[in-house]
């Protein structure tokens, strides 16, 4: 049962592969040509060797002829121009053969790869957030050139063997359909021991590829944290760890690659098989005058020659099998569940008033693990709102919502009166400008970075930005200014520096509403100070949401929430607040506590 | 790639084995023809079937021994490739580990991942293909060469222009591939890197709407990486047709001189047939041969990009192990522990970049709380970075215990030193695991102790597994503030001589900041305590607060003296606590 699942599974991701075939018809049918016309051509010269050989014999015994030597000697030279010609023709169709090949390969290989990776900007953040990103890029990375490999000489070898089994039956049938027919009945023993090793094999390819993942999993940790693990001196041990994983996937290595392996030989001796059959039959047939000794040396060679290609497709089974293997892996991610689509009456938000609605809204990551439970909250266009709390309340969750990252489990939010479900995602998020603790910068120059909200943006109007953020200073000390690139995850600017250029980014872009999440965090005060007068600009008019620890900074907002354990336990203005004497007036004198 | 072959001396049984298997398989094939003659000379000749018969036989054994060999063949062969490949990854992944920060810094994560899983990939299939058919191509090629000399010099000199020719096409198609397949595996690196960059940065993506933008960068990408493909592959591609027409070439050339040396009454007919046999033999290998060579063009141009990580020194010198220098720092360990000493340090990133530190002058005695503060980038990381010896001075020297950090084993100097890093990193495992980082042999009340102190103790307890809750990789399941508390924990549980929090409380709200602080304040034992912040409350009671601005010094003393002499201090302190002290910024 077991098997017949794995069956089913690899027959359904070849179908797949084959869908993306489809596309490159055209391409598929000049090879497929080219592919016949090679080989029809490769046999057709062994004929005109033949030819010329005979000729050769006049030569040596040209007592048995009647004709001139001369005539003789233009007949050889006839059929030399002729092989010449055979051989120049053949080569053309091996080279647009090959061409084709890449052509199709590759260009299959870039399509998978650009649906994956489209898959994961559609994928809700619920599935990335929960999947180890070394795997996912293994897959996009790792697992298509696998496959890609796989195809490849599978497509060359494939065709080319399949159109030679043909082509020689052909001319073996027009010598002798008897021994033919010993052929014909032996040689598909080859292609069921392949098919058999194909099958058993597929699941060791399978769970070598996952391993893979697995090792590629921990390396994106490991190396990807190599500052801690030096810090703690840990790299013995996660070396240790390392090894362990690498010792299973050694194992289940050597297991695909050596059974699948064993193919090759197998059907090379059923090959040999076929090869004394047929000795056996013609010596007998020679002996009772049915076929001569020439016919059988003949019938020797192309008996060699249409059992070649089953060896050389059972090697390409081997291949093909772990590309698709790891097609499957990769037809995984593509066919995730994506996010549900906006709806085709899905609301564009246009000029964003602000106000911002939460009603009776439940929400947890786990099903057991309530976190979120009946939030209301009304937010007038143009408010400043704070949130506050301990650690772990709750606070990133409600932006998570509030930018639609996650989707409510009950109740509902809207902005301007239109329910967020209703919205576009796009034109939802962009109406709100995010400032985060975790800062994110792409590899490149830091203009790219900055113009991410607006690519048009003019040299003016970033500079301006990065101004109001205090950037622009520590920017221009950079060896090429704005132009200077920087390397994966900001390279070697500081904590504060990457901070400043996401808020220079949100400056720059100056949506209608704002959230800012602990924004400041790595910034020092005093540049702070300065930014939050910006932001303090920036904020008129603009409902925000504001996030901080920092609880000077957010003593001017209109309503702050205090929350706790996911809900709200306090709401109302600093002077207000203070006057309850509650939980935030404990958390706001913590700050001046003396420790 | 020559370089990375020592990785095969473990499996010298196997690279030799496999390969003389594959050979003895290849002679039974050689054989087969000449029983075949023999059976058609002798059996059919005299009718005598039951010499039929047993040469039939004799060819079905044969068979049988040269599967036997094939398949010993295959095992050795992969055998040895895997090893080779799991030993290459183990050394490789060792290797990077040693690198330092800086190194890493400039090498980027991404390209360290592609090489040590697809570079090592293709290499392995590289080993294995190689072990398995290399030797036999040749062997056959020019066991055809020497056969064809037996039967006519004057024509095999046919095979002795032909297959140098050959080689030139093969070798020359591969010298031309091998950097273009190692551009291909560039282009590669640039695809990972910006799915990486995806996947990290989602939310701020999804956040600007530019989702689109990405997948138009991401098909950029691709697309660079499909032409490099192309061209790699239309170079490749060139390598069967040339071969097949230099081989036919030489079949028509060695006929037409066959039948001018037949016509001379030099050569049979049969001797002909032989040499054109012998022609098609290699024309058979050679094909065999050109698609393998393929695959190994692409394992050496990996092979390299390996060895380039290889070529990289391994991190830090550890300089002055003697034995002599060892006592020195002991001794000096006696008069001076636990104190930590800069004397006129600067320290540069980069060649030619800017300081990020210059002349850096102070010493911290034991048990001392020492406070840095300053300004975005004003080398605040820095400073502490040079304790644990994460990057080496450009001038000066750290000293530790009196001995400069660049005499200490980088693991002797490491165990005494708890760093806790800006951005909270934990692992695939459980909070035990975790913590235990610290310390593999502390106690469950260490690791508990260690919990209170770091505040963590509440939330682990409301865990439904305690310390056997599992962490996700990167701790994607814990808030931020639970990360940094439990990396605190991790630093807590190695009871260190000197403990650095670099600006590890971001996340922490300012109730359990200075819980944290209080509890710090009042470990057992005399920690030197390094605290990096930007809030000037979490520093008020440092012994001594090291004012940074711009990567120099602009003032050093407690809070009381820097609020009275230090301008920059001054400044940070008010902007902080404006309403206390009436006074805005």
């Amino acid at each position: 049962m077991k098997g017949d699942k794995k069956n089913t599974k690899q027959k359904e991701t070849l179908i797949k592969v084959l869908k993306y075939i489809k596309p490159h018809g055209f391409l598929m049918t000049l090879t497929i040509l080219m592919a016949v016309v090679s080989v029809v051509l490769t046999l057709y010269l062994p004929i005109l060797t033949g030819d010329a050989v005979d000729r050769i014999a006049y030569i040596f015994d040209p007592s048995e002829l009647s004709v001139d030597l001369g005539v003789i000697w233009v007949g050889l030279f006839g059929i030399l121009k002729k092989m010449a010609v055979v051989v120049a023709l053949t080569v053309m169709a091996q080279w647009i053969m090959n061409i084709c090949n890449n052509q199709i390969v590759y260009n299959i290989i870039q399509d998978i790869r650009k649906k994956a990776f489209r898959r994961i900007e559609e994928l809700p953040l619920k599935y990335l957030d929960a999947h180890a990103h070394g795997d996912i890029v293994s897959r996009v990375v790792a697992d298509v050139d696998q496959f890609a490999d796989g195809l490849l000489i599978g497509f060359t070898q494939l065709f080319t063997g399949v159109v030679t089994i043909l082509g020689t039956l052909g001319f073996m049938l027009s010598v002798n359909v008897g021994i033919t027919a010993v052929v014909v009945i032996i040689t598909p023993v080859s292609l069921f021991v392949a098919s058999f090793i194909a099958k058993k094999t597929f699941s060791m390819f399978q769970l070598q590829s996952e391993t893979r993942g697995e090792q590629t999993a921990l390396i994106n940790e490991m190396i990807g944290n190599q500052k801690v693990v030096q810090s703690f001196n840990r790299e013995g041990k996660t070396l240790e760890k390392f090894d362990e994983i690498n010792g299973r996937l050694e194992k289940c290595s050597l297991r695909a690659i050596f059974f699948s392996s064993l193919t090759n030989p197998c059907t090379r001796f059923v090959n040999s098989v076929v090869y004394t059959g047929v000795g056996l039959t013609g010596a007998f047939a020679v002996l009772s005058r049915g076929l001569s000794v020439g016919q059988l040396t003949c019938f020797l060679s192309y008996a060699n020659q249409y059992t070649k290609p089953f060896n050389e497709i059972s090697g390409v089974i081997t291949e093909l099998q772990n590309a698709l293997a790891c097609a499957a892996r990769i037809f995984e991610l593509i066919e995730e569940e994506a996010q549900v689509p906006d709806g085709a009456d899905a609301v564009t938000l246009k000029d964003v008033k602000g106000e911002v609605g939460i009603k009776d809204v439940s929400f947890s990551y786990v099903p057991d693990k309530k976190l979120i439970e009946n939030l209301n909250l009304n937010v007038n266009p143009g408010q400043r709102i704070a949130i506050v709390g301990p650690t772990g309340c709750g606070k990133t969750t409600i932006i998570n919502l509030l930018m639609r990252f996650y989707d409510v489990d009950k109740g509902s939010i809207s902005v301007d009166g239109n329910e967020i479900k209703n919205i576009t995602r796009q034109s939802l998020r962009t109406s709100y400008g995010m400032v985060l603790q975790d800062t994110w910068l792409k590899r490149g120059t830091i203009w790219d970075n900055i113009v991410v909200g607006k690519p048009d943006a003019t040299k003016e109007e970033v500079t301006a930005a990065a101004k109001a953020s205090h950037a622009h200073s520590f920017i221009k000390r950079l060896p090429n200014g704005y132009d200077t690139v920087i390397g994966e995850d900001g390279g070697s600017l500081s904590g504060g520096q990457k901070q400043l250029l996401c808020i220079t980014r949100v400056m720059l872009s100056l949506p209608p509403m704002l959230i800012l999440d602990e924004a400041t965090s790595s910034i020092d005060t005093r540049t702070e100070i300065k930014i939050q007068k910006a932001f303090a600009t920036m904020m008129e008019g603009r409902t925000s949401f504001i996030v901080a620890h920092r609880l000077s900074t957010i003593q001017n907002a209109d309503v702050i929430l205090v929350m706790k354990d996911g809900h709200i336990i306090e709401q109302g203005n600093h002077q207000e607040l203070l006057a309850k004497k509650g939980f935030y007036a404990e958390l706001y004198n913590s700050q001046f506590a003396i420790a | 790639m020559g370089k990375l072959l020592v990785y095969l001396k473990d499996y010298k049984k196997e690279s030799v084995l496999g390969p003389l298997f594959k050979l003895l398989e290849a002679s039974f094939e050689l054989i087969v023809p000449l029983v075949v003659a023999s059976m058609i000379d002798v059996g059919m000749t005299n009718g005598d079937k039951g010499y039929i018969i047993k040469m039939c036989l004799v060819m079905t054994a044969f068979g049988l021994i040269g599967l036997i060999c094939s398949v010993t063949a295959q095992y050795f062969a992969a055998r040895a490739a895997v090893g080779f490949a799991t030993r290459l990854r183990h050394e490789l992944f060792a290797h990077v580990q040693k690198l330092s920060f800086s190194q890493m810094d400039s090498e980027g994560t991404s390209t360290l991942i592609t090489r040590m899983t697809s570079d090592i990939n293709q290499v392995q299939s590289g080993v294995n293909l190689v072990l398995r058919l290399f030797l036999r191509s040749p062997f056959i090629v020019f066991g055809a060469m020497i056969m064809a000399f037996t039967v006519d010099v004057k024509a095999a000199l046919i095979f002795v222009v032909v297959i140098p020719v050959l080689s030139i096409i093969v070798f020359g198609i591969m010298l031309v591939s091998i950097p273009l397949f190692k551009k291909v595996q560039a282009r590669l690196d640039g695809v990972l890197g910006i799915t990486r960059e995806n996947l990290t940065g989602v939310r701020v993506i999804r956040a600007f709407g530019e989702e689109e933008g990405e997948i138009r960068k991401f098909d950029g990408e691709t697309d660079a990486l499909k032409h490099m493909q192309m061209l790699a592959g239309r170079i490749s591609a060139l390598m069967n047709p040339l071969t097949y027409i230099v081989i036919n070439g030489g079949l028509i050339a060695l006929i037409y001189v066959g039948a001018v040396r037949v016509e001379a009454g030099i050569l049979s007919q049969g001797q002909v047939v032989a040499l054109v046999n012998y022609m098609s033999q290699i024309l058979v290998e050679l094909v065999k041969l050109a698609n393998l060579i393929i695959t190994v063009t692409k394992a050496v141009a990996c092979g390299n990009r390996i060895e380039g990580i290889f070529e990289i020194p391994a991190g830090l010198k550890e300089t002055g192990l003697t034995d002599t220098s060892k006592n020195q720092s002991v001794d000096g360990a006696k008069q001076e522990k636990g104190t930590v000493e800069f004397d006129h340090v600067s320290l540069r990133y980069h060649e030619g970049g800017e300081e990020a530190l210059t002349d850096i002058h102070f010493k911290a005695q034991r048990g001392d709380t020492i406070g840095v503060i300053g300004g975005t980038g004003s080398g605040k990381s820095s400073l502490v970075n040079l304790i644990p010896r994460f990057y080496d001075v450009e001038k000066g020297s750290v000293k530790i215990d009196g001995v400069d950090v660049r005499e200490y084993p980088l693991t002797g100097l490491r165990d005494k030193i708890g760093v806790v890093m800006q951005k909270a990193v934990l692992f695939e495992g459980t909070i035990r695991e975790n913590l235990l980082w610290g310390n593999e042999n502390a106690s469950e009340d260490e690791l508990w102790e260690a919990l209170r102190t770091a505040q963590a103790e509440e939330f682990v307890l409301q865990k439904e597994k305690k310390l056997d809750e599992k962490v996700e990789q990167e701790g994607r399941n814990l808030s931020g503030g639970q990360k940094q508390r439990l990396s605190i924990a991790r630093a807590l549980v190695k009871k260190p001589e000197i403990l650095i929090l670099d600006d590890s409380a971001s996340a922490l709200d300012y109730a359990t900041d200075a819980a944290l602080r209080k509890s710090i304040k009042e470990m057992p034992g005399e920690t030197t305590v390094f605290i990096v912040s930007q809030r000037a409350s979490s520093l008020l009671h440092a012994d001594t607060i090291i004012v940074l601005d711009d990567g120099n010094v602009a003032g050093m003393g407690t809070h009381e003296e820097l609020l009275q002499s230090c301008q920059v201090y001054q400044e940070i302190y008010y902007s902080q606590f404006e309403k206390k002290e009436g006074v805005g910024a």
